[in-house]
């Protein structure tokens, strides 16, 4: 079939004429596009993880690596990671069992739309808007915050973690925020494996004995895993790689996104805008091995969805 | 009884009780900023004096030079929403067409192309951006409306994946063929073929983009532009009041913008795309 379309449009081509210069013009049809992606996409990409490699006057050098050496940036990458793999792992399981609620919901009905939307609005929720909403629920002053300072606890979780001032303005505050969206997102990707749960299956291991407690030992878990966890990976991604919320609540440090903001804005340093590259380049890789390991398991739980 | 259950789907109590309890969770930061608008000064005797002053006082002339920023960012983004829009429209939608007509092969070029701004973080991005934007500067000046060629790149993925899988519902090869044979030329098969069959992926592709470019803050951040995301971090020191205020329309559009998008059913962020091998071999 596939080769039938090709030898029909090669025909019509030749019927045309001249077929190279057509095809020269059709080729010249996606230049536009493809300079675009150049100068926006892959130049930017380049100069970012390349300026790493380079002094401020331009000379090779590896010395930028210098500021992964330094404790308070190492910190602030294993910060990053926990605060990514935490709200991945939690996200994840919170949004599994709205998807297990989704199941006893009809396909078409009202619920369900409703909720995928809301999931598909939230998932996109992030940045100052995000930081606000959430200020005004456990920031210092917010609603529950202080209901809680009402009720006697003067000094609750909220308004003193660590002994460090409010919670939310701390690295560990912002897995609330983060988990606003991480639960929406799972919910949008875990949904079709879930979906994908035939009740053929339940009805054969009601057949052969099994109780519910096997079905999910010996059936469902088994069959959602690499779904699960290629979900999870892509939760740790999407929070490793986002900036905004973390930029409106938290000032400086703390994030190894907001050290290449406290990097690229210092003025007493020279040189330091190029170990910002250093940092975007950590970044990139962290991400490339995350997304290899994601299509790794997306092949694995892909299997099941046909 | 519901009769007897054997597979994975809950009972009707379990599934009520996650999801009042994943509502609650969801609406209570959304109350709380929706409260906050309206508080009055002070508790008076633990008690919060409530009313709608802070919403009077956006349209009083005195407070201008405060909302100022707030009123040139919005409007600067919703300029650069139209110049993106035009970006997805002019340059993305095109290619798209173009190679599902003449180079289906390179389909998974262009999908990898277009998904790669989901792998690269902002904040990586912006670092080249920097650099890069000081050219950008010397051609066109430093205006705000230039961010719209950055941004155009981090709605890439969000602009494809709508136009993808519509092309993939429509054999626009076989209608572009059908149409070309009863003697349409190619501008005709675009506008009165191709397009129309195309309208509900090309709306969700435009809607998420002005979504996207409503929430954009990192990029407009680091190149030191006032856009709607940086003027309510901006204004958030002088007057919490309205940033909020803003941020609760804000999200109410964008729910608006998501909800007409599901309704034409053709959005999935990362929803799977309909095979098109199975069709080939049926």
């Amino acid at each position: 079939m596939t080769a039938a379309v090709t030898t029909a449009s090669a025909t019509t081509a030749r019927g045309a004429g001249k077929p190279s210069r057509r095809r020269t013009a059709i080729w010249l049809g996606l230049t536009p596009f493809a300079i675009y992606v150049i100068l926006f996409l892959a130049i930017p990409a380049v100069l970012a993880v390349g300026s790493g490699f380079f002094t401020s006057t331009g000379s090779f050098t590896f010395a930028n690596f210098s500021a992964l050496a330094d404790p308070g940036v190492q910190g602030d990458y294993l910060g990053t990671v926990a605060l990514s793999a935490f709200t991945a792992v939690v996200g994840a399981i919170f949004g599994a069992l709205i998807c297990l609620a989704l199941l006893a919901t009809n396909p078409t009905g009202g619920l369900r739309t409703a909720i995928d939307s809301a999931s598909s609005v939230l998932a996109q929720f992030g940045g100052v808007m995000l930081a606000f909403a959430f200020i005004a629920t456990v920031g210092a002053n917010g609603i529950i915050t202080q209901f809680l300072v009402h009720a006697g606890l003067t000094s609750n979780v909220f308004s003193s973690f660590n002994h460090n001032g409010a919670l939310l303005y701390q690295v560990a505050g912002l897995s609330l925020p983060y988990l606003y969206f991480q639960v929406p997102l799972m919910v949008l990707t875990f949904m079709p494996a879930m979906e994908g749960l035939k009740a053929t299956w339940g009805e054969a291991n009601a057949t052969l004995g099994g109780t519910r407690f096997t079905y999910w030992t010996r059936i469902g878990f088994p069959i959602l895993a690499p779904a699960f966890f290629g979900s999870v990976i892509l939760l740790f991604a999407n929070s490793f790689s986002s900036y905004a919320t973390a930029a409106a609540l938290i000032s400086q440090g703390g994030l190894i996104s907001l050290d290449i903001r406290g990097f690229i804005n210092s003025e007493t340093v020279v040189g330091h805008q190029n170990a910002a590259g250093v940092l975007a380049l950590a970044m990139v890789v962290t991400m490339i091995v995350v997304m290899y390991l994601y299509s790794l398991l997306e092949r694995r739980a892909s299997r099941w969805r046909r | 009884m519901s009769g007897p259950r054997f597979g994975a789907v809950p009972s009707k109590t379990t599934r009520n009780l996650i999801l009042i309890v994943a509502g609650i969770f969801t609406i209570v930061p959304i109350l709380a900023m929706v409260q906050f608008t309206f508080q009055i000064g002070q508790p008076v005797d633990n008690v919060q004096p409530y009313g709608v002053a802070h919403y009077i006082d956006l349209f009083n002339p005195a407070n201008e030079s405060t909302y100022d920023p707030l009123f040139q960012g919005v409007q600067n983004s919703l300029v650069i929403a139209l110049f993106t829009v035009l970006i997805v429209l002019v340059l993305l939608l095109p290619t798209m067409i173009l190679i599902e007509l003449k180079f289906p092969r390179m389909r998974k070029v262009l999908e990898f192309i277009c998904l790669i701004p989901l792998t690269i973080p902002t904040v990586v991005l912006v670092v080249g951006f920097i650099p890069a934007y000081q050219t950008v500067a010397q051609i066109f000046g430093a205006t705000p409306y230039t961010l719209a060629f950055a941004i155009g790149v981090i709605c890439l993925p969000y602009a494809f994946r709508p136009i993808a899988t519509n092309l993939a519902a429509v054999e626009v090869t076989t209608l572009s063929e059908a149409a070309r044979s009863l003697g349409a030329s190619w501008f005709e098969v675009m506008w009165r073929v191709i397009l129309p069959n195309l309208r509900r992926g090309i709306l969700s592709a435009v809607l998420l983009t002005v979504a996207v470019v409503l929430g954009e803050y990192t990029i407009a951040a680091f190149l030191s532009q006032t856009t709607f995301q940086t003027a309510l971090l901006l204004i958030q020191q002088t007057d919490p009041y309205a940033g909020v205020i803003f941020s609760v329309f804000a999200l109410v559009f964008v729910f608006i913008l998501l909800v007409v998008i599901g309704r034409f059913g053709t959005f999935r962020v990362r929803g799977s795309r309909p095979s098109r091998r199975k069709r080939t071999i049926s």
